[in-house]
């Protein structure tokens, strides 16, 4: 548990333990871009020191989460390993992991395919053409992949994004529905019903079960939403799960 | 030609589980897995074979099933009306279900999954490394009548005609926990009341989470709606909008942003599980180091499950054994495979 003396300031990074088996190192409370490199740092830092007793890691928007068999011995010496970890470096000027991956994902947006991109953009105070020139000139990372299997949350937008979601649910995006709130964008991986404003859509398959890859992005990952013509979008529907979207690593 | 479990009346309550997939949180896929894992381990041990085997679970209500060969079956978790041919089948405990034979499961006296165990586990298709599936993430889907599941080869070595005492765990009771992620954010006299409460299961819960109403005022908690979305685990008590706790199942999301202000201990989460709509349980604050011991010691006790079993037929005689006895006797056929295994 967080220690006592809610009146200070939290120092951060702050390490927690989450139920029985599981630490959590977190970076803000808030969601912040330097958290969200920080958290991701922090655990391609934990991969690579292979703690014995450690059974999976993983990072949400701001925290690297860790989990250690309960039956092994472990959890002393992860404890205090991860004190070291913390102390090792600045972590929010730290470089973000390797292996990540630059994507260009087709996107129509508006139309009836995609019908709230005029509200959205009025709610941040733009016009569609500049929504869509701003969102296009965002390069944005995978800061989280989570609700759904594979399912991104990218960020993050440019200030005027920041948009609350709705207090009503839309009853149901489509997979490949590109959403925005809270200067986040979430590119849906399954049919949802969401809160989320649905202003783009495209024909990617960020969760493909039955395939030799079935996650797609990881966390960490870079991706521009490139605007494709109406005229082209039944085209991108026709090439498979990608939806004309391609990748080049990052170095 | 492999052996076969035809599903003749299936629902959307009846899925395939195992021990569920690790590895994805990541990607934000979790665990999933049967609700009820001793359930997995009792049936294992009274059909002798690893408790990762594929299973049918059955959320509060069973289905018609028949085998294309002979096969070794285990009925675990809770308790449900089995017949065989006419023939009341015990609960906890390993049978033959005889080629051609239909085995009819009805709905839960007591208790919310129950299991069906098959020699040689089905051999549904691996998704992600395991069979389970989840229903949440869209892998896999419920059983349909007129599916025909593959099972695995047998090698029979396993006993039928075996049982299992099981101490009750449907009737909800004391519930172990350790203090939630976010405990420190609820005032000190909500904390104070969580801890002294007594919470009924709500009529709604599926395999993602059993939502419980507490019994005086709920657990508002000023701070709720601005908490910063974070790693939900199995177990982990979240106080939703109204104040009502929901107790995550194995199908649970991977982040969540509501408060959470316990997690129950996964020894103890069966028993949440299991705890059928009306029943009630209480929540008892644990250290993490009790937490650990119980879990080491849980999973000592689950590896001690095979020893314990014993044979059906010369059980101390109790009215439901009996009945399960005298009427299993009835049918030559079923009488002699439950004497001798095939």
């Amino acid at each position: 548990m967080s220690p006592a003396g809610d009146s200070e300031e939290p120092a951060w990074p702050r390490l927690r333990t989450l139920g029985v088996d599981g630490y959590l190192v977190s970076f803000g409370d808030r969601l912040s871009d330097r958290a969200n490199r920080a958290a991701l740092a922090f655990r391609a830092a934990l991969d690579k020191a292979a703690l014995a007793g450690v059974e999976e890691t993983s990072t949400s928007l701001a925290s690297a989460y860790l989990r250690v068999d309960p039956a092994s011995d472990a959890t002393e010496g992860v404890e205090s390993a991860l004190r070291r970890l913390m102390r090792d470096r600045d972590w929010y000027a730290a470089q973000l992991p390797e292996g990540r991956r630059l994507w260009r994902i087709p996107t129509l947006f508006g139309t009836e395919r995609a019908p709230q991109l005029g509200e959205a953009a009025a709610a941040a105070g733009l016009s569609e053409a500049e929504a869509i020139a701003s969102i296009t000139a965002s390069r944005l990372r995978v800061q989280t992949i989570g609700f759904a299997p594979g399912q991104p949350y990218l960020g993050e937008l440019a200030p005027e994004w920041d948009i609350p979601r709705q207090t009503e649910l839309t009853a149901g995006v489509p997979v490949g529905a590109l959403t925005v709130a809270i200067r986040q964008l979430v590119l849906f991986a399954v049919a949802a019903p969401t809160g989320w404003r649905h202003i783009g859509q495209t024909a990617f398959r960020a969760f493909r079960p039955e395939a030799e890859t079935p996650f797609v992005l990881n966390p960490g990952d870079e991706v521009i939403f490139e605007a494709a013509p109406p005229e082209a979008y039944p085209d991108l529907e026709a090439r498979g799960p990608d939806g004309g979207a391609t990748s080049e690593p990052l170095s | 030609m492999s052996a076969e479990l035809v599903v003749r009346r299936g629902g959307p309550q009846l899925t395939v589980q195992d021990l569920g997939r690790t590895g994805h949180l990541d990607h934000g896929l979790s665990r999933g897995g049967a609700a009820d894992v001793l359930a997995l381990h009792e049936g294992a041990a009274l059909i002798g074979q690893p408790p990762g085997s594929a299973v049918v679970e059955m959320a509060g209500h069973g289905g018609v099933f028949e085998a294309t060969e002979d096969l070794r079956i285990a009925l675990t978790g809770a308790s449900m009306d089995a017949e065989m041919g006419g023939t009341a089948l015990a609960w906890n405990a390993s049978h033959v279900l005889p080629r051609g034979a239909v085995l009819a499961i009805g709905g839960a006296r007591e208790g919310v999954f129950g299991y069906l165990h098959v020699g040689g586990g089905l051999e549904t298709p691996v998704l992600l490394g395991a069979r389970s599936v989840h229903l949440a993430a869209g892998l896999g889907r419920p059983l349909e009548t007129g599916d025909r599941l593959s099972v695995g080869a047998d090698d029979a070595r396993g006993a039928t005609g075996r049982q299992l005492d099981v101490p009750p765990r449907f009737a909800g009771g004391i519930i172990r926990a350790v203090a939630g992620l976010h405990f420190e954010s609820f005032p000190e006299d909500a904390r104070a009341r969580f801890a002294d409460m007594a919470f009924t299961r709500d009529a709604r819960g599926n395999r993602m989470g059993a939502r419980f109403l507490p019994d005086g005022e709920g657990f508002a908690n000023a701070s709720g709606l601005s908490v910063l979305s974070e790693i939900t685990l199995p177990g982990d008590v979240q106080v939703t909008g109204d104040g009502a706790p929901v107790v995550l199942l194995a199908e649970c999301q991977t982040t969540g942003g509501y408060p959470r202000i316990a997690t129950v201990i996964p020894a103890d989460l069966p028993r949440v599980a299991q705890t059928a709509p009306g029943k009630a349980i209480r929540f008892a604050f644990v250290s993490r180091q009790d937490a650990l011991k119980a879990e080491r010691a849980e999973r000592a006790s689950r590896a001690a499950l095979a020893s314990q079993t014993r044979n059906l037929v010369s059980g101390p005689g109790d009215v439901s054994d009996l009945l399960s006895h005298q009427l299993i006797s009835g049918v030559t056929a079923g009488d002699d495979l439950e004497e001798n295994g095939p």
